[in-house]
């Protein structure tokens, strides 16, 4: 740690090189110790509860282990996985949550965003009403729309559906109702965030674009579409990407064999990083005049 | 949001403008998308205000229904839940449910290990960001650069890769022989190790301006003291946007608190919850719930400026 200490300029080199002595002297006087110091509980707890996590579930892809004795496997794990039965049907499904959860799930609180930047009185009413289903805790959220969901003309919805004549409907229970209901659950969920994200951005947009726009003959809806959102696709992007990582994740089968179990946690940050760096290439000409 | 005055504004003395309050009323307008000149046209006035009642009308439906309903529930007796689903006033108000709820159940116990996770994994993410964020940004040492691309790395790595690991990891403390397991530490530590959390303190004391710190240690201020009494001070719109980020993540947490805290005496809600969930009596179960989220949500109505501002402080750093 000491080595290639730099010298403070007027110290003749003579004196830098020196013994180990010295030189150790020298980081002390400089405040090395102290860094050491301040540095130790992020260095600790890092290296206890993230990198080294990561490292030994890389390492754990390669292993069939029972903790008592562990051995090296090569490629057995991926291969378990990739020739599992089941594992298209969980494919097909977490890419079809995705997709009908990116189609809901990154407009809806764009256009909320927007009608609600128009607001020139209660902004904070609308911006906390939308924001309160974030603070509601996921599991309380959940056991609620459970509720909502109960198939059964007893079930909320069901009883809803039922004043208008229609239902009752399986929801959950039901193979073509499911990721719909699910992804209404989630975007309930995760909406409010993204909202009060596009409201900071939206906030920052140049008023004397719009007003340039409107000069120019431009109406209320082209602004919309020719500055607002050119201004904000930094933004939409970014979240975009969250949302679609953010949803991924969700792909999980419940796995005893902790090998095969780390090697498709690798494989699925394989292909979220994949998915990242291609959307980053991809929209980088969007994103080359920010 | 910048006070801009536009061409299409006629100018008015600032006293009476705050006195004139009106939804079109133009002084008071804020440039946005659609200017005052838009907003006497009609159809856009009318256009505006019916879209804007819809998605108050929506927002409300979302957000407030589901509580108004949960409280009715939650004095409800059962059988009038499973017969008569959607009235909002019950005929017969069942306060027992709340009565079973504190009493056999015990909720307030698990309450109150939730707040307690969501404190500690405060405490601990602020001491962990402060000393890293101190050390990376002004102490500056050699090795602070390699530790920084290391933190960053893991920005990228989804979470769910080192589960398995972190969760052998808590088990058997590699080189302590220390088990965390069923310990509040074993939440606290981990949602210490949050790269998003440092990468924004240290940003925040990056933009500390040099001088003063250059300033504090000519007078003789030892680092302690510089962090103590200068950088601590002046950061603290930064910290308390820290402490709330991971307080809430803390108790929207479930699966990690699922595998760590297998011991009742230690759960908080969110794992409490499913666990006693298929021995419930339905209405008991919508009073647990709505116990539950009658303290976040109370609180995020009492700090929702705070709430709101760490959202977007937030928001800066992911763009």
């Amino acid at each position: 740690m000491t080595r290639g200490l730099s010298v403070p300029g007027g110290v003749p080199a003579r004196e830098a090189r020196g013994g180990l002595l010295p030189r150790v002297q020298r980081w002390v006087r400089s405040g090395g110790l102290w860094s050491l110091a301040f540095g130790a509980p992020l260095v600790l707890v890092f290296a206890y509860f993230s990198w080294g996590p990561i490292v030994r579930g890389l390492v754990l892809s390669f292993q069939k282990t029972n903790f008592l004795t562990s051995s090296w496997v090569g490629l057995h794990n991926f291969e378990y996985v990739l020739t599992d039965p089941v594992l298209p049907r969980a494919i097909l499904n977490t890419v079809l949550f995705t997709a009908i959860g990116l189609l809901v799930g990154a407009p809806l609180p764009l256009a909320l965003a927007v009608v609600m930047s128009e607001l020139r009185r209660w902004k904070g009413l609308y911006s906390a009403l939308a924001y309160l289903p974030v603070v509601i805790p996921p599991v309380v959220a959940i056991l609620l729309w459970k509720v909502l969901y109960m198939p059964g003309p007893s079930g909320l919805l069901n009883s809803l559906l039922g004043t208008v004549g229609l239902g009752p409907l399986a929801w959950l229970d039901s193979e073509q109702l499911v990721i719909p209901s699910m992804v209404l659950a989630a975007t309930w969920a995760g909406a409010g965030t993204s909202v009060i994200i596009y409201l900071a951005a939206l906030g920052g947009v140049r008023p004397d674009l719009y007003e340039a726009a409107e000069l120019d003959g431009a109406g209320v809806w082209s602004r919309v579409w020719h500055v607002t959102l050119p201004q904000i696709r930094g933004v939409i992007l970014v979240l975009i990407l969250l949302q679609l990582i953010g949803t991924m994740q969700v792909f999980n089968e419940p796995n005893s064999n902790y090998g095969a179990a780390a090697a498709l946690s690798v494989m699925l940050a394989a292909v979220l990083a994949i998915v990242s760096i291609v959307f980053q290439f991809s929209t980088r000409r969007l994103n080359e005049n920010d | 949001m910048t006070d801009t005055y536009t061409l299409t504004q006629p100018p008015a003395a600032p006293t009476a403008r705050r006195r004139l309050r009106r939804d079109d009323d133009p002084e008071e307008v804020v440039r946005s998308v659609s200017s005052w000149g838009d907003r006497r046209r009609p159809v856009v006035r009318w256009s505006l205000r019916i879209v804007q009642a819809v998605v108050l009308v929506g927002l409300i439906v979302a957000a407030v229904l589901p509580l108004v309903w949960l409280a009715k529930a939650s004095v409800s007796t059962t059988t009038e839940l499973v017969t008569d689903p959607l009235t909002l006033i019950p005929s017969v108000f069942d306060w027992s449910n709340y009565a079973v709820v504190w009493n056999d159940l015990g909720i307030w116990r698990y309450l109150l290990n939730t707040l307690l996770m969501a404190l500690g994994s405060a405490a601990v993410t602020l001491f962990v960001c402060v000393t890293g964020a101190y050390t990376l940004s002004i102490l500056r040492p050699r090795w602070g650069d390699v530790v920084y691309w290391a933190v960053l790395a893991t920005l990228f790595i989804p979470g769910i890769v080192s589960l398995v690991p972190l969760y052998l990891t808590v088990l058997d403390l590699p080189g302590l022989g220390i088990s965390l397991l069923n310990t509040m530490w074993a939440v606290w530590l981990p949602a210490g190790a949050s790269a998003f959390s440092l990468v924004l303190a240290k940003r925040f004391f990056d933009s500390i301006p040099r001088e003063l710190i250059e300033a504090a240690r000519i007078d003789g201020a030892g680092p302690v003291r510089v962090l103590w009494s200068l950088v601590i001070p002046l950061s603290r719109p930064i910290l308390s946007v820290l402490a709330l980020l991971s307080a809430v993540a803390a108790y929207k947490e479930y699966l990690w608190p699922l595998l760590v805290l297998q011991d009742p005496g230690v759960q908080p809600i969110s794992v409490a919850l499913p666990r006693i969930e298929p021995a419930l009596e339905y209405s008991v179960m919508m009073a647990a719930l709505f116990l539950s989220m009658v303290v976040p949500i109370g609180l995020f109505l009492l700090f929702q400026r705070q709430f709101l501002r760490s959202v977007g402080m937030a928001n800066g750093i992911k763009g």
